[in-house]
């Protein structure tokens, strides 16, 4: 960062504009959304809708962090939406179990004696395991109880797995590609870990109906979702202040010139293993609280929303956007997924052509693969790279060169700074 | 003259129908002898009536029995006699005797009763009937009985077939009535010496009738005592809490052999404090804090003092119970020495099972490593060879065998479009990728990431639209008819002739592959433009054609091994994206750019595989869960694969 050798250092804000007007932006949008809501104000917007828009601030979450380590770091993570999933399934656990209690107790006190724990916990044990035919707790449940453990699980399960995953990958020097690769069997190992029945996690139907807060039976569903919403936002604000802050100082920079040019950066001193670890864990932990204010808003988590296409998903919005600048990677989530969500929910006109009729239900897949190649061969920088059209930046001139000897992650043509 | 003699004939026939049968022939006696027993027909007392038939030794039992098993056998309601008849039409039945067969004449079936044996009685006549079926001169009757007592063996079979040894004609009829013979000694024989004899004759036969046999002989009860017995049928000594015997089962038992106080499950024990609840108190203690099992305890103990309900035993009375009492297995199959030889027989055959199972387990993991190798080789030469990571390989195996399906929809000779399917599948692949090449990856050279994010697109569009085609239901990919069944080399290894055929062609692949590296000008230009296309263009090589027709031939054998694969399992538009994980993790393993490393990589990755699913056979999905985690691991400790490339290779 060239700033950093100015003598005087202008304010944060200052420096950066586009923070500044991407949280002004996201303040108007949540005001605008609860004064039009169901559950507020007007009753413009449905609460379904509000839930909808509240996933895709959770989405933009975890694409934030998607950017951070893919854009910023040059980590092509295929594993990210399967730390997401771990926060949702780890937040799913003390919903599910709090919610089966009520209800156990509820028809517990109906009876001639007063329950003893064993009885109250196997009968929240066979409600919640009678579907994979079992009625044992088992032994990842521990902690289901308690709020605050859970809340701890998901920052800490992401966390740890990434960690380890992370110094086990990084260590032998696995880079690119490889790096991708080993991320992505990662991801397949976890799902199909968790499509098991015996895995703990009730196998292949997830945990469901996490939608219902335990305690707030009566707080209607358009309030709730609203409070989710809020939730989402400030969290989408505070990540992205986060993100800001860690790419805007020196590490910023490092981790930058690890992903142009890695090998540089580690005869220069940096531990550039240590740097990316760093960024690997946090990344995950940013996607483990996404998923965890997602999936109550969802109700439902199961394996299949870890597969590992997921992830690839979650890659597909970021170079859309735009990668290397976290507003891009905003924009491409909610832009692709707000799309997605139209085209697949039957809403987007089918288009006759006569002698077959494209129904987008079907062709929006086909459409999003082919677009994505396009964005790839044809407009690197993404939906953001209009940004750089209309405020007319221009990128420095290096006569087509690559910018590192292991044509590291971007081009010069691509590069921002 | 003669129309009147026939007339004649016929009118006396006609008139006088039933005095032709002989009343007194033996077997008719003997029917009649049991003919209440007949007529009742229930299965609880038809048997000693069936005895009688079968031992009696009259050569028109089997008769009997086979027409009252079919339901042929009617009794005459006026004299009691027992014939067999047909019915002509509704009303009309023609008649036979028993006792020599001859048809008595057609009569209306008013003054017959049809005897209609249940399917319990009808099984116990089927039994008896084998000892004559044994000595059938048809072969097939012969071969049917033997069936009938592989199924269901009896005591009485035992004789049965002894006594039909020796007529025995048929080498193999006989081989099979020794076997069987000697089996049903094991479970039947009158002296031990017998038993054992036969039993030591199975030493190291894998057949699962064996096993069969042998099993029911080491059955055990468990029993239990204050101390050992030194009767010589006593087994192993077991401890409760073990595997074998569970504490609340040793206890139990020893409830039910009145060696100690009865215990109460919790849900008992709740419903006895609920039905002695008086004024909100159970023995004067609130209900409302009997909130744990403690409390729970403690108020039924209570209750036991104040007898309202039978005592039970505490925790720590069941277990000074269970550390009194010795608990042991008692022999109860047969007398302890024909157990012994037994297991020994047992131990014996299960030790050559074990090494078959080994054996089949490897086959397995060839046929499973010949399936990986065939999904990884062509990426091994677009990723290998090349560098291009290609993600939509896995689509291109789709194609393949999206190819061999319409192609058997034209062509119904399931050989002949095999043959018209392969090189068809090469070709359609050939082109995707050619088209890919020049379109996509061309652009993205040096670009790895960008590349893999860019084949990511094509491979969800080509699966979309694969299913958007073909639907999402999964459609057959037919094998020829010669490739049906299996080698069976015995009872336990077997392989399937169409994983030899995937072998095979794996091998072939290998073979094809090597040819083209290092025997062909195209194989020259390959290696020279992977190596330095700067040096190779300037020795008059085209680089941009040779990637071109590298890619190509890289996608045209997914599209081969797509067919093979597509025989194999069914054809969904999925196909692809289960293999191709397992296929770049086969070729990282082996090492980049080196075909042996994609071979070696492709057998440690089946082997796995298989001997994960050994240790948990009923969980393929864990068995994959683990493999890719010792992948990943293995990774660690050769990033570069089984087979690394040295020097200047590597560097390219």
């Amino acid at each position: 960062m060239t700033d950093a050798a100015l003598p005087r250092r202008q304010p944060f804000a200052l420096r950066f504009p586009s923070v500044m007007i991407f949280l002004a932006i996201l303040a108007l949008f949540t005001v605008g959304v609860t004064v039009l809501s169901e559950g507020f104000g007007m009753g413009v917007i449905s609460t379904s809708f509000i839930k909808t828009l509240g996933k895709t601030l959770c989405l933009c979450l975890v694409a934030l962090a998607m950017d951070l380590v893919w854009g910023y770091c040059g980590i092509l993570s295929l594993g990210h939406m399967a730390f997401f999933g771990l926060g949702g399934y780890a937040i799913g656990m003390w919903l599910m179990y709090a919610r089966t209690e009520i209800i156990v107790l509820e028809s517990l006190s109906a009876a001639a004696l007063p329950p003893t724990p064993q009885e109250v916990s196997d009968g929240i044990a066979t409600q919640i395991f009678g579907v994979v035919g079992s009625s044992e707790f088992p032994p990842i449940w521990a902690f289901a109880y308690s709020l605050p453990l859970q809340l701890a699980a998901v920052v800490l399960v992401p966390g740890v797995l990434a960690l380890i995953f992370g110094w086990l990958a990084f260590r032998s020097r696995v880079t690119g590609v490889y790096l991708s690769i080993l991320t992505q069997a990662m991801t397949l190992a976890l799902s199909l870990h968790l499509f098991q029945n015996d895995s703990g996690l009730r196998g292949n139907n997830g945990l469901s109906g996490l939608q219902n807060l335990p305690g707030l039976g009566e707080t209607p569903q358009s309030i709730v979702s609203l409070w989710f919403f809020w939730a989402s936002a400030l969290a989408l604000a505070l990540g992205y202040l986060l993100c800001a802050w860690i790419v805007s100082g020196k590490f910023g920079s490092v981790i930058r010139a690890i992903r142009d040019d890695e090998a540089r950066v580690r005869f220069l001193g940096y531990p550039v293993e240590a740097f990316k670890l760093v960024i690997f864990t946090l990344t995950a932990v940013i996607a483990g609280i996404a998923g965890a204010l997602y999936y109550p808003q969802a109700g439902i988590v199961n394996p299949a929303e870890i597969a590992p296409i997921a992830s690839i998903y979650l890659a597909v919005w970021v170079a859309i956007g735009g990668r290397g600048r976290l507003y891009g990677a905003v924009i491409g989530a909610a832009f692709v997924s707000l799309v997605s969500t139209w085209f697949t929910g039957g809403q987007a006109p089918d288009i006759n052509l006569g002698f077959y009729t494209i129904s987008w239900v079907d062709w929006w897949t086909v459409l999003l693969g082919l677009s994505f190649v396009g964005v790839t061969l044809f407009a690197p920088k993404g939906i953001g790279g209009l940004v750089d059209v209309l405020i007319d930046r221009k990128s420095p001139n290096r006569h087509g060169a690559d910018l590192g000897p292991d044509h590291g992650a971007l081009r010069e043509q691509e590069a921002d700074k | 003259m003669l129309r009147f003699v026939a007339t004649l004939i016929a009118c006396l026939t006609l008139a006088i129908p039933a005095t032709a049968q002989q009343a007194d022939a033996p077997i008719q006696q003997l029917l009649q002898s049991q003919s209440d027993l007949i007529v009742k027909s229930s299965r609880r007392t038809i048997g000693p009536a069936i005895d009688a038939l079968a031992n009696s030794g009259l050569p028109q039992a089997q008769v009997v029995m086979d027409k009252w098993q079919t339901r042929q056998m009617w009794v005459n309601t006026e004299t009691g006699l027992f014939i067999y008849a047909e019915e002509v039409d509704r009303d009309t039945l023609r008649i036979f005797d028993f006792a020599d067969g001859t048809e008595i004449g057609e009569v209306p079936d008013d003054g017959y009763d049809q005897l209609k044996p249940n399917s319990g009685i009808r099984g116990l006549i089927g039994t008896a009937l084998v000892q004559f079926q044994l000595s059938d001169p048809e072969p097939d009757t012969r071969r049917r009985a033997l069936d009938a007592i592989e199924r269901g063996a009896e005591e009485s079979h035992l004789a049965a077939l002894r006594a039909s040894l020796g007529n025995e004609t048929d080498t193999q009829i006989l081989a099979r009535k020794q076997r069987l013979e000697r089996l049903l000694t094991i479970a039947y024989g009158e002296t031990d010496a017998e038993r054992i004899e036969a039993i030591q004759s199975f030493e190291g036969d894998l057949g699962v009738d064996v096993r069969a046999a042998l099993n029911p002989l080491l059955s055990a009860r468990i029993e239990a005592a204050d101390v050992l017995p030194t009767d010589p049928d006593i087994g192993q000594v077991l401890s409760p809490g073990s595997e074998q015997l569970s504490r609340d089962d040793a206890y139990a038992l020893l409830v039910s052999a009145d060696l100690a106080k009865p215990r109460i499950s919790v849900e008992d024990q709740r419903n006895a404090l609920i039905e002695n609840i008086t004024d909100g108190q159970v023995a004067g203690i609130q209900v409302a804090t009997l909130n744990s099992q403690e409390a729970r305890d403690m108020a039924y103990v209570a209750l036991a003092d104040q007898g309202t309900v039978t005592a039970v035993a505490t925790e720590a009375e069941v277990d000074q119970r269970l550390a009194n009492h010795v608990f042991y297995e008692r022999y109860v199959g047969a007398p302890p020495e024909v157990v012994f030889a037994a297991q020994a027989a047992l131990n014996a055959i299960e030790n050559k099972v074990a090494i078959n199972q080994m054996f089949d387990l490897s086959l397995d993991a060839l046929s499973l490593a010949s399936i990986y190798f065939l999904a990884a080789i062509g990426l091994a030469i677009t990723f290998g060879v090349m560098g291009v990571i290609n993600m939509a390989h896995g689509e291109f195996i789709m194609m393949g065998a999206y190819t061999g399906y319409v192609v058997q929809l034209f062509i119904p000779d399931y050989t002949l479009s095999i043959i018209v399917a392969i090189p068809l599948a090469f070709a359609v692949t050939f082109g995707a990728g050619v088209a890919m090449e020049r379109l996509v990856i061309r652009w993205l050279y040096h670009r790895p990431l960008e590349t893999l994010l860019a084949t990511f697109g094509i491979s969800i569009a080509l699966q979309q639209i694969a299913k958007n085609i073909f639907g999402t239901q999964a459609r057959p990919l037919t094998a020829p008819g010669w490739l049906d069944g299996s080698l069976v080399i015995n009872d336990i290894v077997s392989i399937s002739y169409i994983r030899i055929a995937i072998f095979v062609l794996a091998l072939l692949f290998l073979a094809l592959f090597l040819f083209v590296m290092n025997r062909t000008r195209l194989g020259l230009e390959v290696r020279a433009v992977t190596q330095n296309p700067r040096m190779a263009a300037s020795m008059g090589i085209n680089p941009d054609k040779i990637n071109m027709l590298t890619f190509g031939f890289g996608s045209g054998i997914a599209g081969i091994a797509g067919v093979a694969i597509g025989l194999y399992a069914k054809v969904t538009s999925e196909m692809g994206s289960d293999y191709i994980v397992q296929s770049f993790m086969t070729v990282v393993v082996g090492g980049v750019g080196n075909i042996w490393g994609t071979l070696l990589g492709a057998t440690m990755v089946g082997f796995l595989q298989k001997g994960i699913e050994w240790f948990n056979p009923s969980n393929t999905l864990a068995a994959q869960t683990y493999m890719i985690l010792f992948i990943i691991l293995f990774i660690q400790f050769r990033p570069k694969g089984i087979i690394a490339l040295k020097g200047r290779a590597a560097e390219a």
